[in-house]
């Protein structure tokens, strides 16, 4: 295995709200190495963008962020003093956002924006800056750089800035990228564009790439490892064909049976949804967060808090006390009888 | 950016003729000039004499084009009491008045701003609180009283300023401040909650996920997206102070354009009024046109509109 990138291990997110104290990340653990791509699936709410975002510090003020290791290479990012994240965050790892739209300055130049990322990091000329996002933007597929760097964020579409927004990220050659859901908001026909170009670039730039996206063809496509998140947990990872071929969770399962296969989803058959709701994520909920809607719940279930445990060799970790049974096809059981 | 610049000119300039309509009709609004001008009681051959010296006789837009001519050139007629060129006058006054409202209007943006910036930065901290206190109590307070204040605290207490006159730059602290003070509450609500939004925005999020320095987040990110609201609302406070400047300069003595009309109001000098009111609304269309550049110049988005 090459580099570790990042480490994130047991990082929790607490918000004081109206109705007690939020706890959107409750320990999420995973790593990148140098080359991966990571990608982070599950539902809307189940605290994707914020573990993103507390992982470069960017949340909001009110939330509060712990960790028992987060570091980036060998560097620790937890109670770092913000002067000194500031130095890291855009240099040596850098994000993209889901809003191309509103992500760039309507004021400035895509030219000064791109190339205030370098000036503030690295002691190049403002010609060497010039130099260096005229070539990220041809290299994330932006012809005629140079006019485009004279214009401003309301003269380009959505997907090119969007590859403006990748550009910045590249600007200061980072060995991590974190994107939350960077196609999203476009066209369906860019959004495969867009992510082709992120994982060509990340192999190319051998970066560390973690990707949050609801695009589970996307993640077979591109993805190294997974990380299925849910209700604030992580309850699998491992590697990407592992996960696909035997998924351990049940919500990994269920996330799974929502794809809809060509050739053998039918036109006009309903997708498989998860019936139920994802709970709330206000006070402790000690015991698993999946229990309101597996289908095979067991008493031991809502007894005491799931650890997530190693399975088997790869890296392959799963919050599950039945995971056991559901490699052994204990849903389909449950379907069937049900 | 040409065309947007020729359009506003445009719109200035149309605003500027409805402007010198207003303004020339101000002669009919307190009924026959030549009365007027003949005062109570005067002899019905007298008031028709005037009348045809004067030109009130000609028809009404024979009289309007004729004194709009006269205008552009710089003729604004003469005063009915100092028995010279009203431009004269005006002009040798006007620099006072500008200065004047310069110095107020910089007074209160230095002032608004950075404290605006400071209670978007911090909201709902006693700063905040105190700021938002003293901005209502500022819009709540008439200038009038707010400059006696001044007086009696700065000028006859402490004797730290010279209370009237303009001989020295220490005369238009006091009026600077009087007139200047009023503006401040407005402008930095509105620059607090222009920080307020654009610091929620995703391109502030983006500007520190680039990791810059907080103060230039705030200042070139976010203050040159959130002044754009306050320039078009400075442009109209200048006006609004423009007209106060005739109960400042008259507190203080100033001899301005303010302290002019004064006078001319209370002598019933019509041409010299009208002057006023027409140099006066000319420079409050400039100075919104300049507004209008400065902001396009700000926002690129404006300038294809
Ligand atoms: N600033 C905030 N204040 C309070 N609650 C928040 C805040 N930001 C997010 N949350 C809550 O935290 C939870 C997780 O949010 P997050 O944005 O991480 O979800 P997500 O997994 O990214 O979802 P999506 O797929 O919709 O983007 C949600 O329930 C959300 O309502
Ligand atoms: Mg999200």
């Amino acid at each position: 295995m090459g580099e570790r990138v990042l480490t994130v291990e047991d990082l929790r997110v607490d918000i004081p709200v109206a109705a007690g104290m939020l706890h959107p990340v409750q320990g999420v653990t995973f790593h990148v190495d140098r080359g991966e791509t990571v990608c982070i699936v599950g539902e809307s709410g189940c605290g994707k963008s914020l573990t993103a975002l507390a992982i470069m510090d960017l949340l909001p003020r009110s939330a509060k962020r712990t960790a028992m290791r987060l570091e980036l290479q060998d560097q620790t990012l937890d109670g770092v003093a913000e002067a000194r994240m500031a130095d890291i965050r855009g240099n040596r790892m850098a994000m993209i956002f889901q809003e191309p739209m509103t992500s760039l300055n309507p004021a400035y130049t895509i030219g000064n924006q791109l190339e205030e990322a370098i000036l503030r990091h690295k002691p190049v000329s403002r010609k060497d800056a010039r130099k260096r996002a005229v070539h990220l933007l041809g290299r994330v597929g932006i012809t005629a750089a140079e006019q485009r760097l004279r214009q401003y964020p309301h003269q380009l579409s959505g997907g090119l800035r969007q590859r403006v927004m990748i550009a910045m990220a590249l600007m200061c050659g980072p060995a991590l990228i974190v994107a939350d859901e960077p196609t999203t908001a476009l066209d369906v026909t860019i959004q495969a564009q867009i992510l082709h170009l992120l994982a060509e670039l990340q192999r190319e730039f051998h970066m560390g790439l973690v990707l949050i996206t609801h695009d589970l063809g996307i993640v077979a496509r591109i993805a190294t490892r997974v990380v299925v998140m849910y209700a604030g947990e992580v309850v699998e990872t491992g590697p990407v064909d592992e996960i696909f071929r035997a998924p351990r969770h049940p919500y990994t399962q269920g996330l799974l049976a929502c794809i809809p296969v060509p050739g053998k989803t039918r036109r006009g058959e309903r997708l498989g949804v998860i019936p139920g709701m994802v709970p709330s994520l206000v006070g402790e909920m000690p015991y698993c967060h999946f229990a309101s809607r597996c289908p095979i719940v067991i008493d031991e279930c809502r007894a005491a808090p799931v650890p997530l445990t190693s399975e088997g060799g790869r890296g392959r970790r799963v919050r599950c006390i039945r995971a056991a049974d559901v490699a052994a096809g204990a849903l389909q059981a449950a379907g069937t009888a049900a | 950016m040409l065309a947007y610049s020729l359009k506003r000119l445009g719109v200035a300039l149309l605003v500027a003729l409805t402007v010198s309509l207003i303004t020339f009709s101000m002669i009919y609004i307190s009924g026959d000039p030549a009365l007027a001008i003949a005062g109570e009681g005067a002899r019905q051959q007298d008031v028709e004499n005037i009348r045809r010296f004067y030109g009130f006789d000609r028809p009404i837009y024979v009289q309007y084009l004729d004194w709009l001519w006269s205008a552009l050139h710089g003729d604004l007629g003469r005063s009915y009491n100092l028995r010279q060129p009203v431009a004269d006058v005006i002009f040798q006054r006007l620099p006072t008045t500008m200065l004047l409202g310069a110095c107020a209007i910089t007074f209160a943006l230095v002032l608004a701003i950075p404290l605006g910036v400071l209670a978007a930065v911090k909201p709902n901290s006693i700063f905040d609180r105190v700021s938002l206190t003293l901005a209502v109590i500022g819009q709540a307070m008439p200038s009038f009283w707010f400059a006696l204040t001044l007086i009696l605290w700065f000028g006859v207490y402490w004797r730290l300023l010279p209370i009237t006159g303009q001989d020295s730059w220490w005369n238009f602290v006091m009026p600077s401040i009087a007139l200047g003070y009023y503006v401040t509450p407005a402008v930095m609500r509105l620059t607090r909650a222009g920080m307020l939004e654009v610091l929620s925005s995703d391109y502030i999020r983006t500007a520190r996920a680039k990791g810059l320095k907080p103060m230039r987040v705030l200042f070139k990110h976010a203050l040159r997206n959130a002044i754009i609201p306050v320039v078009a609302l400075a442009a109209v406070q200048f006006g609004f102070m423009l007209g106060g400047s005739i109960v400042i300069e008259t507190i203080f003595q100033i001899n301005g354009l303010g302290y002019l009309a004064w006078e001319s109001i209370q002598r019933k000098d019509l041409p010299m009024m009208q002057a006023i009111v027409l140099v006066l609304s000319i420079i409050y269309v400039l100075i919104t046109f300049l507004a209008d550049m400065l902001n396009a110049f700000l926002d690129p988005r404006i300038r294809v509109a």
